[in-house]
């Protein structure tokens, strides 16, 4: 990876035409906080890649960048030139996961996954066939009629991850979406994540503040260090490793955590 | 508890005990009815003059409901421009603290100067229930969950979906809550304002029964009255709770202990 001359370079990159590239990118706020500054990083095509890092670091702000909920103060954000990356950038074609499931409460399950299609003027019967394949790939067909409120923090995770893949997004951002549940429920979502990864062949992006997690699910690990927050080392894994519930226990899978964990150890005591 | 009739048992009790008590306190000091009349006199007043009482409680109510109307459609839109503009929110917000601060009761005779007694006493019961409409509303208009707020962004969303499809429904248990203690004040509006416009109350309100009962030394009709006043604020209470409860059962917190 040219553009980001991390401190420590772990293994090559796998090779995937650029989705998406950040240069020198700065972000400061009005109260004069410097989330980013000089971040390089790349997004390619299909992979699954992982922000970790600590609190602070601005890796959820290099996803608003990439969502473009917000504006660099300065360096650029390019798309790549083919059509795949083309159309990454086109309306609907991003799907955002917060970390809170962030659902309208006066609305069903049916109804939270049908308010970015709704939005764009696709009406409930047109939608119907998209939103029931989405509550279908998140296993929740049989709750399309429940409130936010009759669901588990699991479930509404759930649902809030069927509204970002009802539009069939090219590319996904996860902002810790998974940060406030519960460990048994995140392994269930982290194997059903990854499966509706591999299904869609989706871009992913998933920004988290567990090495574990970030092992587990991705093809490429990007360690944040914070003040001011820019990428510090990259890690590359395995994309044809298998990951299942054997992973996890295995000693290749310990092995990339002891590794990652020395990546963000060495991030966060950089001057 | 919540589900045992001691539930409702208990306040019932309270109340027919201290009925109870006011009878025999008039029986036993044997209290003329022009100092203390006791409730069977009164609920015969109510019953004997009920053309009159309940002409006037209609009078009353209509003056509220109206007045509660024009509140909820004033504070509404109000409340709508505030969250368009921030500048319109800073430039208007303390006239309607002024309004709100300001005692009706004070305000009242000059509005009787200016105004028709109808009229007056209408713009009595609108200001105070205005308040509560125009201030809930607003902050329920920003309190829009800011994850949301960008999730409809992302989705392209125009200003009017925005408003129509997350403002909103946002809004909607805060103005809820403001309609609820806006109808409790229509009514103590209205009542200031026939008070205040006393003999001259032609439209003859209860609150103008009241006032002619106390001229008259008809005691037990000035207790009748009250407690028709009394009964008209428990009906707009109970009529603004069940709205409350319709609307928002299937997803509002607030409403959610009548079912579990």
């Amino acid at each position: 990876m040219s553009a980001a001359a991390p401190d420590i370079a772990t293994r090559p990159a796998a090779d995937g035409a650029p989705l998406l590239r950040l240069s020198g990118v700065g972000k400061r706020f009005a109260n004069a906080v410097t989330a980013l500054e000089g971040l390089d990083m790349e997004v390619r095509q299909g992979e699954f890649v992982s922000l970790l890092g600590p609190s602070g670091c601005g890796k959820s702000t290099a996803l608003r960048l990439i969502a473009g909920l917000t504006e660099p103060s300065e360096g650029r954000l390019d798309w790549g030139a083919d059509e795949t990356a083309r159309r990454a950038r086109e309306r609907h074609a991003i799907g955002f996961v917060f970390q809170e499931p962030t659902l309208m409460p006066w609305a069903s399950v049916f109804g939270n996954v049908h308010l970015p299609l709704k939005l764009d003027g696709v009406g409930r019967r047109e939608a119907e066939p998209a939103i029931l394949e989405a509550l279908e790939l998140v296993g929740l067909s049989a709750f399309r009629d429940a409130y936010p409120r009759e669901l588990s923090g699991g479930m509404k995770m759930r649902v809030s991850i069927a509204r970002a893949l009802v539009t069939k997004p090219r590319l996904l951002l996860m902002d810790e979406p998974f940060a406030a549940l519960d460990e048994i429920t995140r392994f269930k979502l982290n194997n059903d994540l990854l499966e509706v990864w591999r299904r869609l062949r989706c871009t992913i992006v998933f920004v988290t503040h567990s090495v574990f997690e970030s092992v587990y699910l991705s093809s490429r690990i990007l360690v944040f260090r914070a003040r001011p927050g820019r990428v510090s080392a990259e890690l590359v894994i395995d994309p044809d490793q298998p990951r299942d519930e054997s992973f996890r226990t295995s000693p290749e899978y310990a092995g990339l955590c002891r590794e990652t964990s020395l990546a963000l150890a060495r991030a966060m005591d950089a001057p | 508890m919540s589900t045992s009739p001691l539930r409702w048992l208990l306040p019932l009790g309270v109340l027919a005990a201290l009925v109870l008590g006011w009878e025999a306190v008039v029986k036993l000091n044997n209290l003329p009815p022009y100092v203390l009349p006791a409730p069977g006199a009164v609920l015969e007043t109510l019953i004997e003059d009920r053309a009159v009482l309940f002409a006037s409680m209609l009078v009353t109510l209509r003056t509220t409901l109206i007045a509660l109307a024009l509140a909820v459609a004033g504070g509404v839109a109000l409340a709508l421009l505030f969250a368009s503009a921030r500048i319109v929110e800073f430039s208007l917000f303390p006239i309607a603290v002024i309004l709100q601060v300001t005692p009706v009761i004070a305000v009242a005779p000059l509005m009787l100067i200016y105004l028709s007694t109808d009229a007056a006493v209408l713009l009595c019961a609108w200001i105070v229930a205005f308040f509560p409409v125009l201030s809930n509303t607003t902050l329920g208009l920003n309190s829009v969950d800011p994850n949301l707020r960008d999730l409809f962004r992302l989705s392209g969303a125009t200003r009017w979906q925005t408003l129509a499809q997350l403002k909103l429904p946002t809004a909607l248990p805060y103005f809820l809550g403001g309609l609820r203690i806006a109808g409790g004040l229509a009514l103590i509006g209205a009542v200031v304002g026939e008070i205040a416009a006393g003999s001259a109350g032609q439209g003859s309100g209860l609150a103008f029964r009241i006032v002619e009962s106390a001229y008259r030394l008809n005691i037990p009709r000035l207790f009748a009255a009250l407690l028709l006043i009394s009964l008209t604020g428990i009906l707009i209470y109970a009529a603004l709770s069940l709205l409350s409860w319709l609307v928002l059962r299937r997803w509002h917190e607030s409403e959610l202990g009548s079912r579990t």
